[in-house]
């Protein structure tokens, strides 16, 4: 049907109509309530508990890395919280062989996926040895380029769709990746070769300070999906039932042919942009950050939770100790890792096949480090 | 053996590749039924269908991003930048991702990644599709590029790089496509990645080149020789990375050489080249090394593209000055 305004066309009413499209989807509420039945995925109790789980420990992951980094024993650090519904509940989705193409904030969907702890460490603090991924891991190592990952996922999901193997990839970017050219040639890319893909925006709404509204006149990130032909959708980024949903829904998609889903996540992230100098006072005030910290999906869950009566502060301690005794047992394993050196990385790059110019280098290299 | 054009050569290495090796992929813009705008791909999307030769949406980043992604899942693509001036359009995908691959995991992923291109000057094109810019990927750890000179050579390079579990920049030199013919075996051979070639011997002078600069050097040799001089020509074929070997075998045979490149002189493959030969052989030589380059400007406009680019007289008049230095 033609948007018109009395007898002409019109393209404002055009767009509004997309834009109605939009509404966010929120299945549990700030108060831990379910306020949409029908999309509630009722999974199992241990299931839930299990994803509580996670979100805890990647809580306390965050928190024992902020102070790591402050330590001078971590390196490059961006930090999680308000955002683990977001990773996390999107990540419990998978099945083993699906690919995670991630950004560098998305390091807890990669340990859940099953890269090592002491190897996040380890690429934290950039030793080589952190991504050197273990075989059948179907991860690549944090993204740093912003949107590159989501032309990759293009590529991925082809390599699945020509083997016919079920699986999926899985991208994520944030609210300023959606205005890269990558975002957009990526999403594209995957419309058009119908690709078994999920696309993750986490509208954490700060790209480093510039808040989302400058990034673009659209009223939504997800409607971006529309201009490329794929399915998308805007959920409560800090609900984790909300975004297990729509990831549940988009892996089905993708291996039952269907193509391609766009996931906007609406989330906040209290930290940092990351923890090389970052000031969000700079840019954000505390009211905000109170307004949005009201919606944390840890909280909401375990309110949630405790009324199913299956969550419990001694549980919750359980996990805190755990996490604290493995991030310790990580850090230990990481600082035993060999220091890098010049000859490895000339190694690595020519796996000894070397003309004898690259030879000459990697001798005299090999003279200092015997010194 | 047929006589074949370069780029007759380069689609039979394709067509060689995607017979012996399932998991080669070849896709670009207009690679499809329409064989590539030099129709490059004539004929392979017909022979091996759709699955495993299409065409892309019209995005060069995004092409470099599907290469990865189908690598990363046990594939061997073959991408092309339709021209590559475009080279700057995938250029985060290129020398930010593909080339970086295996450093970045450790040596845990490849990319066994050919990405060709249409490239050089001669050939009335519009902006951006002419200029030399391999030199701009040569700087990158990581690519190996190629560029051949000749039918043959293009055949063996091609498969070779085809073959390669590492990423390989092959450069088709657009005024070579059709320029001549040569005899080329109809059998999968392969030429290996980083050897230069002798394609003159002389005695007296060394010139290093590379591109349709082969075919210039090779006429100022001969004009050289109706003047008593020798004059060897060594095609680098990959200058990256450079055969230094046989570089320096031959400055020590003549003691003088120049280096010719289509590029313009900044920062260009010449320098590194002559930077080799200084510091390996400078005692052996009997004259400053010295370069026919284009000059540092911006390529030009096609009606001005001729007196931009070096020529044979341009060589023969350098070669010259160094052989009477």
């Amino acid at each position: 049907m033609v948007a018109k305004k009395g007898n002409q066309y019109d393209p404002v009413k055009a767009l509004q109509l997309i834009e109605s499209q939009f509404d966010m989807v929120q299945i549990l509420n700030e108060e831990g309530k379910i306020v949409d039945k029908d999309l509630d995925p009722k999974l199992p109790d241990e299931e839930l508990v299990e994803l509580m789980n996670r979100m805890v420990y990647t809580r306390i992951l965050d928190q024992r890395s902020i102070s790591l980094n402050r330590q001078g024993r971590l390196g490059f650090y961006a930090p999680t919280a308000g955002q683990e519904a977001s990773q996390l509940a999107s990540q419990y989705v998978l099945e083993k062989d699906d690919f995670i193409l991630p950004g560098y904030r998305d390091v807890p969907q990669l340990l859940f996926h099953g890269w090592p702890l002491y190897m996040a460490f380890l690429w934290s603090r950039g030793h080589y040895a952190g991504s050197v991924i273990p075989d059948g891991l179907n991860i690549f190592p944090p993204q740093i380029i912003i949107g590159a990952q989501y032309v990759q996922a293009a590529g991925v999901g082809l390599g699945f769709k020509k083997k016919g193997q079920k699986s999926v990839v899985i991208t994520y970017t944030g609210d300023g990746g959606t205005s890269q050219g990558d975002f957009y040639e990526g999403l594209n890319f995957a419309g058009a070769y119908k690709v078994p893909a999920i696309f993750v925006i986490q509208n954490n709404q700060y790209a480093i300070s510039t808040h989302r509204d400058v990034q673009t006149a659209a009223k939504t990130l997800a409607q971006k999906g529309v201009a490329a032909g794929v399915p998308s959708v805007l959920v409560d980024g800090m609900d984790p039932l909300a975004v297990y949903v729509a990831t549940r829904d988009a892996r089905e998609r993708a291996v039952n042919g269907d193509g391609p889903t766009l996931i906007e996540t609406m989330c906040y992230r209290y930290g940092p942009h990351t923890m090389a100098g970052d000031d969000p006072t700079r840019y954000r005030t505390s009211d905000v950050d109170n307004e949005w910290e009201k919606r944390d999906p840890i909280v909401r869950f375990r309110t949630y939770l405790e009324a199913k009566g299956i969550w419990s502060k001694e549980q919750e301690e359980k996990v805190i100790e755990r996490a604290k005794e493995e991030i310790k047992e990580a850090i230990k394993k990481a600082d035993a890792q060999p220091k890098q050196k010049a000859t490895d990385f000339m190694k690595i790059m020519y796996k000894g096949d070397m003309p004898f110019n690259l030879q000459e280098q990697l001798d005299a290299y090999a003279g200092k480090e015997s010194n | 053996m047929a006589e074949l054009t370069m780029i007759q050569a380069i689609t039979d290495a394709l067509r060689t590749e995607l017979k012996t090796d399932e998991n080669v992929l070849l896709f670009g813009e207009d690679v499809g039924a329409n064989g590539g705008v030099f129709r490059a791909t004539e004929g392979l999307h017909k022979e091996f269908g759709e699955e495993r030769v299409f065409d892309t949406p019209l995005a060069e980043s995004g092409i470099g991003g599907l290469a990865i992604g189908l690598a990363l899942t046990g594939f061997r693509p073959i991408m092309e930048i339709q021209f590559f001036g475009f080279l700057f359009e995938v250029m985060d995908s290129v020398s930010g991702q593909i080339a970086r691959m295996n450093f970045r995991t450790g040596g845990h992923f490849n990319a066994p990644i050919t990405i060709r291109a249409p490239f050089g000057g001669g050939v009335a094109t519009p902006e951006m599709h002419a200029d030399s810019l391999e030199g701009l990927v040569a700087s990158q750890p990581g690519l190996t590029v190629v560029i051949p000179s000749t039918p043959y050579d293009a055949k063996g390079l091609l498969i070779s790089a085809i073959k390669s579990d590492d990423p390989v920049i092959f450069l088709e030199h657009m005024k070579l496509y059709r320029s001549f013919r040569q005899e080329v075996p109809e059998e999968e051979y392969s030429i290996p990645l980083g050897k230069a070639d002798v394609k003159r011997e002389g005695k007296d002078l060394t010139i290093v080149t590379y591109g349709a600069m082969v075919q210039e050097s090779l006429k100022a040799a001969e004009a050289l020789e109706k003047e008593n001089y020798s004059v060897e020509v060594i095609d680098l074929r990959t200058i990256q990375p450079l055969d230094i070997e046989t570089i320096i075998q031959s400055v020590e045979k003549t003691n003088r050489a120049i280096v010719v490149q289509e590029a313009q002189r900044q920062a260009g493959i010449a320098a590194n080249v002559v930077a080799e030969i200084t510091e390996r052989a400078i005692l052996s030589l009997e004259a400053p090394v010295m370069r026919v380059t284009a000059p540092d400007t911006v390529y030009p406009f096609a009606a001005g593209e001729n007196t931009w680019l070096p020529n044979a007289k341009d060589i023969a008049a350098k070669a010259r000055e160094v052989l009477t230095f």
